[in-house]
């Protein structure tokens, strides 16, 4: 399937926080590219000007006051937690930038 | 007996919410371990639950419309300190701290909750079969499935395991397996009922809904769950709709459009069971016309990019850090990645690589934007059809129960399942899936009516129609 | 900056919003409390939760737009995908393609004029703590979050690259953070990290077209903006100058060295996937909304400072430094009341800048009225310069009229009375000065002045003194 190149699943899972095998790639990368010609269909369509709809809705400025309720039991919280120190979510060491 | 009629009789003090909760557990005990249909039983959650109807009927308190009529939920829906996994293994052994909308609804009307049933993963297939839990099987042909996503809510009900369940539907996930299972599923007007606490698959389509062995009891249900939520912002500015009360409206002087492209494809048997239903509904004083509308076979297409691109952004934060199951690494982006790719099933990956295929830059305005063009000329479509009849008619899916393993190795082939059910979702109106005979071994066949956004009124007395020249 | 070069810098600052609530969902928004004490199944990112937006942030959002005249318009949330573990659902809700702010401008005290190209919503993170090595994140074993943090609702102003200089920039922060400061939707500490500012700098030859920028994060001071700027301009100069060329890329800077380092290159920049946040609707503000948001803006520092001015003849350097503190301070009242009641703007400003800025919270006990009769008693010559000060620091302390202090402390005995006799005895003691200055040598007026002040230990008035002396003369 030409849509969708190995080069570019493998891309795709990287950002997913996904890894795939060298046979998963193979696969995957058929399968999308399966559907991705299934919807070639869309990309034949002249939809200029044809606004987008992202909500099937039409509600607007839909708010809440700005008052205080009641918080999570920190302690139910960080008992769900995989990792834990401290009162705080324990992840292990992080590569890369200082956000 | 009905939800209707349990819930009359519990509130008269003829029967107990206890004993009626026994009931189901023994149907659930029967028959659960052949059919796989809960994942988790709250046996002491529903006793307690049954406990305090009864002493509510004892001291002469009404416990609500549903008094102790046992409900099943699909294992999306959060449920405060009881497993909820979405039959994913990356949520296992996840308790939620807090409860969804519908469910603390269901309980305000007296229902009684018994447990979580099984899905497709996250919501993602047409035949429960990529739960990581196993598949359930079709109470009526264990070798098949009882479609999906939400096959375990409509086994439930299939197998008297429950009166009512709940499920949820982004594609077409109630009806489809209400069809397979002979059951009635209905899929409310997007915003109708809260999302508040289930696990988003594709929030833009995602609706929950009643599965019920009739149009009254789905009825009833749906009244007690719908009506505005202020913790869901999608969630429609006005209180739940009367249903029970218009569904021997009928169909008299209704225009009803039995559409060409929810009959395409189809397998024979279904086609004639459509052809059936608009005979029956011009029976009732319904006046039938033949109509296409083009534009519903895009909705496949559209479906397969919009909601994947959703799922890809709601799933991402299964990252191992904050709840749910952890893969251990020394580095935080490989625990990331160990925690997804073993925690997350093929189905799943398949649904995030596409969506993240979809949103990407330089893809974008190809796949994802189109689609969402697309949809708009959807919702334009149905509104034009809208103008000319009532009520839309058509299959609900293209063939009865399929068997296992079917359609697994292809997953083109398991998306057309809900070929006729996806527009609704995308355009956030409302349908019903109502048995109506029987196909290929005898086994039910499902049709589909169709409305705009609010008018599951006039679907119900619709569908009761069919309910009762079935 | 080295001679034929220009420096092109636009700033993004994110400022935390004074909201009771997170911008989705209803935990409080409160710096410091203990770790994950303000969290929610909303803010926490759990399976199932869905955002509701806070009608205040957006009020205070709007509030910003109004401040910085922006246009306010209908705006979209969308959602920013990557992930980070500070961020609950590895994604941010933030504004995209359709801001509620945009294309505003805020003028600075020297005369420039910065454009402001949009100034849009989106929720905080939460906060990481490194364990192991200096705290720093590289070389961190192990990291801690806390997620009190996320959600908490910010808004991101971003500047045009109108500014030129590392000074400007400077000049902007702390204009912007006041104007901030006085819409109330801020409370511009940026030491708590509730104003953070980025920079991108870029250097040309004058007239040539924009140069490859550098995003420098991590700038927690005015100090450290200046600075930073400053070197980032320098080296970006000279790599050019070497014959090499500027590659885009975020830098870090570090205040202890006082360099920037490459974080991490436009190449490895992640692909936000930016699309529409489905769980929210649009927003669109009506004109009776923003009207309403209007009607409740108290006058910006920029109005504030050239009211002020205009009661001085030509401003000295020292004159608009005493307006800045009486702008920080909103002591505005004061010299606007002192000058209307037709006393002398200059002294008005000098008393509000040093004597009422000076007291800590003294602003609620001086009325306005209480600061003009002060002003008034030292205008006609009934108190002296240092009484009236001695009377407003009372005044600032306690509270009360000034006439009461007056008659407490005994000023207006010596101001009327005494001072005649006082000026009468130093003028018999000092036969030989008294005759020069009958001669006209006015010099001598200091001379008397001083004489009495030492007697009355400061609580004379000198132009009462000196008309004395001149009716001596006759
Ligand atoms: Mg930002
Ligand atoms: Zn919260």
């Amino acid at each position: 399937m030409s849509r969708l190149s190995r080069d570019e699943v493998a891309h795709v899972a990287h950002l997913a926080r996904l890894r795939l095998s060298d046979e998963e790639l193979t696969t995957f990368t058929e399968q999308l590219g399966q559907v991705l010609e299934h919807a070639a269909d869309l990309q034949s369509l002249d939809l200029t000007g044809v606004p987008p709809t992202a909500h099937p809705f039409e509600l607007r400025n839909v708010v809440r006051p700005d008052v205080v309720g009641e918080s999570l039991d920190p302690a139910e919280v960080l008992d769900a937690a995989p990792d834990a120190e401290d009162g705080r979510f324990a992840v292990p060491r992080i590569l890369g930038e200082d956000l | 007996m009905s939800a209707i009629d349990l819930a009359a009789s519990v509130r008269r003090g003829e029967v107990t919410a206890t004993d009626a909760l026994a009931t189901a557990l023994r149907a659930i005990d029967a028959r659960n371990d052949e059919l796989n249909v809960f994942l988790h039983v709250d046996r002491d959650g529903a006793e307690a639950r049954a406990r305090a109807v009864d002493d509510a009927v004892a001291s002469g308190r009404d416990p609500g419309p549903l008094a102790g009529v046992p409900v099943a939920l699909k294992d999306n829906l959060c449920t405060r300190g009881v497993p909820t996994t979405a039959s994913s293994r990356i949520l296992e052994g996840w308790r939620p701290p807090y409860t969804a909308t519908v469910v603390e609804r269901l309980v305000a009307a007296g229902a009684v909750p018994v447990g979580k049933t099984n899905l497709d993963e996250f919501a993602m297939g047409s035949s429960t079969e990529t739960s990581a839990f196993g598949p359930t099987r079709n109470p009526l042909d264990p070798e098949r499935v009882p479609g999906g996503s939400s096959g375990g809510s409509a086994a439930a009900v299939a197998a008297g395991m429950a009166p009512l369940a709940l499920g949820s539907d982004t594609g077409g996930s109630i009806r489809q397996p209400a069809a397979l299972c002979g059951i009635v599923g209905v899929k409310p007007t997007y915003g109708l009922v809260s999302r508040y606490g289930l696990i988003a698959f594709a929030s833009s389509l995602d609706q929950i809904g009643p599965f019920a062995t009739s149009v009254a009891d789905a009825a009833l249900c749906l009244e007690v769950i719908a009506g505005h939520d202020p913790r869901d912002t999608t969630s429609l500015p006005e209180p739940a709709p009367a249903l029970v009360d218009h569904l021997d409206d009928g169909v008299a002087g209704r225009r009803v459009g039995l559409v060409s492209e929810l009959v395409e494809g189809a397998d024979a048997d279904v086609v004639a069971q459509v052809e059936r239903a608009a005979a029956a509904l011009e029976a009732a004083g319904a006046q039938v016309v033949r109509l296409s509308i083009p534009e519903l076979r895009l909705g496949l297409s559209a479906y397969y990019l919009i909601a994947p691109a959703e799922a890809s952004s709601n799933l991402a934060r299964y990252d191992g850090v904050r709840y749910g199951r952890r893969v251990a690494a020394d580095e935080l982006g490989a625990m990331n990645e160990a925690t997804r790719t073993l925690g997350f099933g093929d189905e799943v990956k398949r649904r995030i690589m596409l969506g993240t295929y979809a949103l990407s830059a330089g893809y974008y305005d190809a796949y994802y934007g189109q689609a969402l063009k697309v949809r708009t000329r959807m919702i334009e479509a149905f509104r034009r059809a809208y103008e000319q009849v009532d009520v839309l008619l058509g299959a609900t899916a293209p063939s009865v129960a399929f068997r296992f393993g079917e359609k697994t190795a292809n997953p083109l082939a398991m998306y057309l399942s809900d070929v006729f059910t996806i527009p609704t979702n995308l355009a956030g109106e409302a349908a019903v899936s109502v048995p109506f005979g029987t196909g290929e071994a005898g086994l039910p066949i499902g049709v589909q009516l169709l409305g705009p956004g609010r008018s599951e009124a006039r679907l119900l007395a619709a569908a009761r129609v069919l309910e009762v020249a079935s | 900056m080295k001679s034929g070069w220009e420096m092109v810098v636009g700033l993004e600052v994110h400022t935390e919003l004074r909201t009771a609530t997170k911008l989705f969902c209803s935990c409080a928004n409160e710096f410091g409390a203990a770790p994950n004490t303000h969290v929610c199944p909303v803010c926490l990112g759990l399976p199932g939760s869905l955002p509701v937006l806070n009608e205040r942030a957006v009020e205070m959002a709007m509030s910003i737009g109004f401040a910085l005249r922006c246009t306010i318009a209908p705006s979209t949330f969308h959602r920013k995908n990557y992930f980070y573990p500070d961020m609950p659902k590895n994604f941010q809700i933030s504004q995209y393609d359709l801001p509620i702010n945009s294309s505003g401008y805020l003028d600075l005290p020297d005369g420039s004029h910065v454009g402001i190209e949009r100034a849009h919503m989106e929720e905080d993170t939460g906060k990481s703590t490194h364990l192991g090595a200096s705290g720093r994140l590289h070389g961190a074993e192990r990291s801690l979050v806390d997620y009190n943090r996320a959600g908490v609702p910010l808004v991101e102003i971003v500047s045009a690259p109108d500014i030129r200089s590392a000074a400007q920039a400077r000049l902007y922060v702390a204009e912007l953070r006041r104007v901030l400061i006085a819409t109330g939707a801020s409370d511009g500490r940026m030491e708590e990290g509730s104003l953070r500012v980025d920079a991108n700098v870029s250097v040309r030859r004058p007239g040539a077209p924009f140069g490859t920028r550098c995003e420098i994060k991590n700038l927690n001071s005015l100090r450290s903006l200046q600075r930073a700027i400053d070197y980032e301009a320098d080296r970006q100069i000279e790599l050019i100058e070497d014959g090499g060329t500027v590659r885009q890329e975020t830098r870090h800077w570090d205040e202890s060295t006082g360099v920037t380092s490459t974080m991490r290159v436009k190449e490895e920049a992640e692909d936000y996937r930016y699309f529409r946040e489905p769980d929210l609707v649009d927003l669109a503000p009506d004109a009776a909304w923003r009207d309403r948001v209007a009607a409740a803006l108290p006058p910006m520092p920029g109005v504030r400072r050239t009211a002020l001015l205009q009661h001085l003849v030509d401003p000295t350097d020292a004159q608009r430094e005493a307006v800045e503190v009486v702008l920080d301070l909103d002591l505005d009242r004061y010299v606007h009341g002192a000058a209307e009641a037709g006393l002398d703007a200059a002294t008005a400003l000098a008393r509000t800048a040093n004597e009422v800025a000076g007291a800590e919270d003294g602003a609620d006990r001086l009325s306005v009225e209480a600061f003009i009769g002060t002003l008034r008693l030292e205008a006609s010559g009934q108190l002296s310069a240092t009484q009236a000060k001695t009377v407003l620091a009372d005044l600032l302390a306690e509270g009360g009229a000034p006439e009461e202090v007056v008659a407490r402390r005994g000023f207006t005995q010596l101001a009327s009375d005494a001072l005649d006799g006082i000026v009468d005895e130093v003028i018999a003691a000092n036969a030989d000065e008294w005759s020069r200055y009958r001669d006209g040598d006015d010099k001598l007026a200091q001379f008397f002045i001083g004489q009495v002040m030492a007697r009355t230990r400061g609580q004379a008035n000198g132009k009462a003194v000196v008309e004395i002396l001149r009716s001596r003369r006759g």
